[in-house]
Order: C-alpha cells, then sequence, then structure tokens
C-alpha cells in the first residue's frame, strides 16, 4: 500500500488547510519558477520519462500528447484545456482535487500550459459542481494575488491566465472535441478528426486537452522526480493514481493508490472488503460505465492497471469501481447504464442516436424476461454495428458494457427468458 | 428527450445590476470577438436568479452576447441543467439515479419524491414549494446514494434522512448539504484509512459544505449581492481576455487602469492581436475624459421608411426598438456618430461598449452606401 508521504494529494478529504499558504506548507508551489526555468523541452522528456498515461480514461501518454503542439507559434494563439466534465458514472476523483487540494491543479495548469507555448488555460468543469467551481474559482483568485498566475507567473517572465469555465450537464462534453465545441458557446457535438484539436482546437488554434488529475500530477512528478513516479506500478503502467470504490463495499470511499495491486487487495484494504465477504462478490464495473463488466471468476487475481484490464477485454478507465454484491441484478445495472447512454447521445451520429435507444429497449425486455432467446445474439449484433460507427467514442461507450454483460451473463439472460416462458423457474437460475 | 420552452412565459428578463456585473466579468474571460463563450455561464446565472430558464431570459443573453436567439435556443435546450419549465418555489429536487446509486438504493430516494411531491417528475408539488427529477450521474458516486438540491449535494441518504431534509426545507429551514450519515468527505465511513494525520487538522466542514455554510441560505434565488464579485483576470491577468469596456464592479476604474498597462509590459507575448486592441480602446466610464454631446436624432423614420438596424451586428430587436427610441432610425445616423455622441448613446444603451466592441460605426457605414457587411449577408440568409 502506499505511503503516506509518497502522495500527491495530501490533501484529497480536505481535512488539513485548504488555502494558498495550507498548500504551500503540504509543499505545493515550491520553486515553480525553477521548474519553468529548465525549459519547454525538459518538461516534456520528464513527462514522458515518467509513464504517465491520461488519466481521463483512454490512458493516452501525457508527455507525447504535449509534444504535439507546434513548437514554434504561426501568429495563432495555443490554448491548454483542462477536462473537469467528470461525468462517467462511479467516477468522482477530479471533485476531490478541485475542492480539496485545487493548487495542485492551478500549479499544474501553469507548467502544463508552459510546456506547450500556451497563452491560457480554461478549465472546463461540469455546470453541477457549483461548490467544487467555487472552490477553484477561490484558489485561481488566490494564485492571481500572490502573482503566482497572470502577469510574469511566478516572476519568470511567462505571461499565462487561467480561466475557470462551467457546462451545463452533458455528458458527452467531457469528450474533447465536444467540449472544445461546448466551450465556444454552442451544442457539445464532437467534431470530426482530423484535424486533431493540437492542429486546430479551441477558436481554432492549437489546443491540448487533459483530463484534470494529469495536470494536476504534473508539479510533483517534476519535483521528486520522474523516476520516482515510474518507480510505482508496473512498466507501461506506472504511478500512483486516484481510485475509487463505489457500491458495495462496507466503506465506499476515494483514495490515492500505485497502479498494478490486485483489485482484492484494494478492495480489502481501502473499502474494508465486499458487502457480506469476498465470496459475497458478484461483478465489478472496473472503472466508469464504458468499461466491460467483469464476473468474480475472473477477479480471483485480477490487477489493477491499463494493460491487465484491457487483455481481459475490460478497461482500465478512470479507476473508480462499481462493485456489485449477489443482490443485485446485474442485467438491470447494466439496462441503467444503456438509458445513461441514450440520455446521453448528443443525436449527431444516427448510428449512436437511434442505436443507443434500440439498444436500451431491448435491454428493458432483458431485464423482464420478455424477449426471444435469439434477441440476445441481435443484440450482440447491434452492439457490432454501433460499435466504430460513429464520430466519438460515445457509440463504444454505449456497446462495450452490452457486450461485456452477454460475454460474462448469458447463461443468467437465457434463464430468465426461460423462466418467463415456462413460467417456472429453472434450478439454474433458482441457484443464483 | 423533447425539450420546449414553457407554454407561459414572463413578459421580461433582466439581470440584478450584481448579476449584470458578474455577466460582463465573465465575457471579459474569452478573447475579443468570442463572447459567444459566454452564453452557458450567463444562461445558467439568469437561471439562478429567476429559478427556471425564460424565453425573454435567452433572447436578453442572445442580445448581449450578440447571438442570434436561434442559437441561443439550441444551447437551452441542448444542456439538461437548463431548467425549461417553472421548479418548485423552494426547491428543485435532482435525485441521482445512475447505477452507483441505484444499486445503493436511489430507487427509495424516488419513491418518496412520487409520494411526498408529484407523481411525475418536472410537476410541481400541490403547495407549489417542491419539483423533483431523476437525473444522470452527479458524479459523487462514493458517496451515494445522493441528490443535488438547489446548489448542494446532499450525500449518503436514505429514505428516513431524505424525508427529514424535506421537513426542514417544508418548514423553512435550509438543511446542511453533504454527508447525512457523518462523514467528512469521501473517506471510508468511521474514519480515513490514508491521510489519517490530518483528520481535525482544518476547517470544520469539507470544501463544498464550508462554501455553503458560509453563505447561508443556499436555498433562496440569487441576486448576485450574496458574495463579492472578484475578477482577478482582469486586474491581474495577462490580457489574454477581452477587456470589457464598461467597469464591472465598484473598484474596477483602478482596475481598467491596470488592465490598460498590462499589454503594453509584454511586447515579447505570443498572441497579437488582443494586445494593441485593448489598448488602443480605453474604457469610457473608467477614463472618464470623453464627454457626452447629444447627437442628432429624429421623431420618425424617413418617408421610405426605417432601415433594419438589426443587420448591425449586435443588435437584437429590442435594441433596436431602444435605438427607436432614443431617435435612431438609419444607418447613416448611426455612421455620423463621433466619440461624445457614442459616449450620449452609450450611457442609455444597457449594453455599455458595445458600440465600439461590434464596431458599430465602420458597419453602419458600408450599410448606408448599400454595401453588405459579413454579419449582414448572414443575417439575412
Amino acid at each position: 500500500m502506499l505511503k503516506d508521504q509518497d502522495r500527491i494529494f495530501t490533501n484529497l478529504y480536505g481535512m488539513n488547510d485548504r488555502s494558498l499558504a495550507g498548500a504551500k506548507k503540504r509543499g505545493h508551489w515550491d520553486g515553480t519558477a525553477g521548474i519553468l526555468a529548465n525549459g519547454r523541452d525538459w518538461i516534456i522528456d520528464q513527462m514522458k520519462a515518467s509513464g504517465l498515461r491520461g488519466r481521463g480514461g483512454a490512458g493516452f501518454p501525457t508527455g507525447l500528447k504535449w509534444s504535439f503542439m507546434p513548437k514554434e507559434s504561426d501568429g495563432r494563439p495555443a490554448y491548454l484545456v483542462i477536462n473537469a466534465d467528470e461525468s462517467e458514472p462511479a467516477t468522482c476523483k477530479d471533485r476531490e482535487i478541485m475542492r480539496h487540494d485545487p493548487h495542485t491543479l492551478v500549479e499544474g495548469a501553469l507548467i502544463a500550459g508552459f510546456a506547450m507555448n500556451a497563452v491560457a488555460a480554461y478549465i472546463y468543469i461540469r455546470g453541477e459542481y457549483i461548490r467544487e467551481k467555487e472552490a477553484l474559482q477561490a484558489a485561481i483568485d488566490e494564485a492571481y494575488d500572490a502573482g503566482l498566475i497572470g502577469k510574469n507567473a511566478c516572476k519568470s517572465g511567462y505571461n499565462f491566465d487561467v480561466y475557470l469555465h462551467h457546462g451545463a450537464g452533458a455528458y458527452i462534453c467531457g469528450e474533447e472535441t465536444a467540449l472544445i465545441e461546448s466551450l465556444e458557446g454552442k451544442k457539445g457535438m464532437p467534431r470530426m478528426k482530423p484535424p486533431f484539436p493540437a492542429g486546430a482546437g479551441l477558436y481554432g488554434c492549437p489546443t491540448t486537452v487533459n483530463n484534470v488529475e494529469s495536470i494536476a500530477v504534473v508539479p510533483t512528478i517534476l519535483r521528486r522526480g520522474a523516476d520516482w513516479f515510474a518507480s510505482f506500478g508496473r512498466p507501461n503502467n506506472s504511478g500512483t493514481k486516484l481510485m475509487a470504490l463505489t457500491g458495495h463495499v462496507n466503506t465506499p470511499c476515494v483514495f490515492e493508490e500505485e497502479m498494478s495491486m490486485s483489485v482484492r487487495e484494494i478492495i480489502e484494504k481501502h473499502g474494508g472488503g465486499i458487502r457480506g465477504g469476498w465470496d459475497n462478490l458478484k461483478a465489478i464495473i472496473p472503472g466508469g460505465a464504458s468499461c466491460p463488466v467483469l464476473p468474480k471468476d475472473a477477479l480471483e487475481d485480477a490487477i489493477f492497471d491499463f494493460d491487465w484490464m484491457r487483455e481481459n477485454k475490460s478497461s482500465f478507465g478512470t479507476g473508480c469501481m462499481i462493485i456489485m454484491d449477489n443482490s443485485v441484478d446485474v442485467v438491470k445495472a447494466v439496462w441503467r447504464l444503456s438509458s445513461f447512454f441514450k440520455h446521453e447521445s448528443c443525436g449527431q451520429c444516427t448510428p449512436c442516436r437511434e442505436g443507443t435507444g434500440w439498444m436500451m429497449r431491448v435491454m428493458d425486455r432483458l431485464v423482464t424476461g420478455d424477449a426471444e432467446i435469439e434477441e440476445i445474439d441481435m443484440l450482440l449484433d447491434v452492439t457490432k454495428q454501433v460499435e466504430g460507427h460513429t464520430i466519438c467514442a460515445l457509440g463504444d461507450a454505449a456497446a462495450w458494457p452490452i457486450q461485456g454483460l452477454i460475454r460474462h451473463f448469458r447463461d443468467e439472460i437465457e434463464d430468465r427468458i426461460k423462466a418467463k416462458k415456462t413460467g417456472r423457474v429453472t434450478a439454474a437460475y433458482a441457484a443464483e | 428527450m423533447l425539450r420546449r420552452l414553457y407554454s407561459e412565459q414572463p413578459a421580461s428578463f433582466e439581470y440584478t445590476p450584481a448579476n449584470l456585473a458578474w455577466a460582463e466579468g465573465q465575457i471579459a474571460k474569452y478573447p475579443e470577438g468570442r463572447a459567444q463563450s459566454a452564453v452557458i455561464p450567463l444562461l445558467w446565472r439568469a437561471q439562478e436568479q429567476e429559478g427556471w430558464l425564460t424565453k425573454p431570459a435567452i433572447e436578453y443573453v442572445g442580445d448581449m452576447l450578440g447571438m442570434p436567439y436561434i442559437r441561443v435556443l439550441e444551447v437551452a435546450t441542448f444542456y439538461f441543467m437548463f431548467q425549461l419549465q417553472p421548479v418548485g418555489s423552494v426547491a428543485h429536487i435532482q435525485v441521482c439515479g445512475t447505477t452507483t446509486c441505484m444499486i445503493c438504493g436511489s430507487g427509495d430516494i424516488i419513491e418518496v419524491c412520487k409520494r411526498r411531491i408529484a407523481e411525475k417528475p418536472h410537476t410541481l408539488s400541490a403547495d407549489g414549494k417542491f419539483s423533483w427529477e431523476e437525473v444522470e450521474c452527479l458524479g459523487a458516486c462514493a458517496n451515494a446514494p445522493m441528490a443535488q438540491i438547489g446548489k448542494d449535494y446532499f450525500e449518503d441518504l436514505t429514505a428516513e434522512n431524505f424525508e427529514k431534509l424535506l421537513d426542514q426545507m417544508e418548514a423553512g429551514n435550509v438543511p446542511l448539504p453533504g454527508s447525512q450519515a457523518g462523514r467528512y468527505s469521501s473517506e471510508p465511513a468511521g474514519g480515513p484509512v490514508v491521510l489519517a494525520e490530518y483528520k481535525g487538522t482544518g476547517a470544520q466542514y469539507n470544501g463544498s459544505v464550508q462554501l455553503a455554510a458560509d453563505i447561508g441560505d443556499t436555498l433562496k434565488r440569487i441576486d448576485g449581492t450574496e458574495v463579492p464579485l472578484l475578477t482577478p483576470w482582469i486586474s491581474k491577468g495577462a490580457g489574454h481576455g477581452s477587456v470589457p469596456a464598461a467597469p464591472a464592479a465598484a473598484k474596477s476604474a483602478v482596475q481598467q487602469a491596470a488592465a490598460k498597462k498590462a499589454p503594453a509590459k509584454k511586447a515579447a507575448a505570443p498572441k497579437k492581436a488582443a494586445a494593441p486592441k485593448a489598448e488602443a480602446k480605453p474604457a469610457p466610464a473608467a477614463a472618464g475624459e470623453v464627454a457626452e454631446k447629444k447627437p442628432r436624432t429624429m421623431k420618425a423614420p424617413r418617408k421610405a421608411g426605417a432601415d433594419d438596424l438589426k443587420m448591425l451586428k449586435g443588435v437584437g430587436p429590442k435594441l433596436e426598438q431602444t435605438l427607436n427610441e432614443l431617435g435612431f432610425w438609419h444607418y447613416d445616423q448611426v455612421a455620423k456618430w463621433g466619440p461624445e455622441e457614442i459616449a450620449w448613446v452609450d450611457n442609455r444603451l444597457k449594453f455599455k461598449g458595445r458600440i465600439e466592441r461590434d464596431g458599430w460605426i465602420e458597419q453602419a457605414k458600408i450599410l448606408a452606401e448599400g454595401g453588405e457587411t459579413e454579419f449582414s449577408k448572414r443575417a439575412k440568409y
């Protein structure tokens, strides 16, 4: 288990002083000008060496992403946009950064902005986080007052503004190009790529969009060294990560932990174990709504990181798990996710707009058992036709949980349909 | 989901003075010519002031940002936080129903809403005090189930403690948000496993609850005077955003002066456009140099009929009406304004600085000669 002195987010629960003075006491904003003095290339090299992969769910290497930004400006300003539109079901980690350790984010914005030669950072926070918005704005105000950002930030000679912008309750705005559209004052509909944001993003200017946590860990990595960060976790999965346990553990919580620990150890150490003991576990959804569900027998020696989850046909996502014990109707749980994606589809691409509704209506019937056995394969076929045929990944995200459900719980669905048809509960279903 | 404007709309909408100043401050976050970016925050502020988003409010924001109304309407109907119908006078309750909350018992909370408020969501309770809806994940899953009431998150709910919250609000009290099960924030129930050394070393409440507790009455509609307006990006910023032409707050004369000086220092900075503009365009009200002079006005349009002033970028139907009332009907009238006349008109319009920001004079000159501007071509379709 990660030691307290190796934590980046030392005030995660907000129990210590949350002001600038408190943040400085815990080591933030220490020698920031010195970090900037090392230059743009040094920062990007360090980030590459640290092995940090984006913390928003896709896991793209952060240093590499920054290096896509143009080295010389062609007259257009460059922007850093920070994605604080935390709307993925089960994900509640960035909220803790913004309300309790906001200075990690503000300092990270300055350093990341400098590394990509940006003139300003826009932080796009989800609209529902009203108090979190106020807390983060208060931290930005403090940083302006102390001369840490703004004109001649940290006396480094670099001018950098940090602006807080908010959305109004659209999950799709967590997709980077939809977020940019929304930030320009339009409907949050994703753009076609290319051009990628690094070429033409916000206001048609070079833009990098990063998750809150990816940015907030930057100052500490640079202060303590890329090697320190890379020493946690397996290769290609390095670092520490904010995680959350939600649902049927004894003590749901948010915490920071090193990558590549076993799922079981995380659940027992932080979550106080599964409600009713490990054997009462039914399934988990590892990292937010779009990650396929994994049943208990796949989890006995599961490792919680990007690569293990991908090898096992799921996804690490944001690292915030939904844990379901045997009292949960897993079909209904996935139906609720289908209903979520139907609600949040922006309506731009037909396969997603129509497909999400279609999938949800078939799932409706699978929940009650009022379906034909053949419909399971038909549903699977529809998910394959939605997947990969849309501008953004929301179509994929809607398809994956259903595919995961059918992969691991087909028996349960079939039994339910049979039971409904014959009017009696078969032995297999009764055993559940 | 079908989202339409409500059948009955109020006659008008206007920001309170404090909210107007706030809005001007928000617009300054975005570069020159990108005021549209502020549409979501401005609509949201209008909703916070009124409780729900009315058609006049949508048009008011459109006028303020120089956006066609349809573009604002698109935004208002796309984003689910905008309430397009009246909500409970005391509180609108948004219960999270997505998977984590669902398996932790949000169904019980929704049952309470159905029983005590209204059978259907988005419907007012019999006494008009409450309304409710089921919303998608609100991002507080480690504290499930939860609901957002007004601006605050109420976490770790059960049917019992949720009913108690309703009782309190019905009696006119404002309950304390945050965990209703006694947790500080998102640490494990019973106390933190990690970072335990900090327990009890900081504020009484967590980051969200403390803000709500400091404000006090968090349920009432806001008029903008609840918290002081702070706009450090104007006074201390690197000058990336646009400089508001009108003073945003009482002390902003000083801030304006500071903001004007700011871009001069950063000649080496990569952005070119913002800096010279900001310098060349001193805020008239702050500088106090430009005297007013009444331009020539007319009692009625010429016989050939009035020009369509809406062809000027930034003029909507409402502003056109105001201009007509002041005695302006034709492009050539607008084209003749000098700095003093601009100051005169400026002081009689609600949107100070608009004339210069949108370049009315230049546009009017072109239109008066029978030409087309980029905006007029678009506006006519």
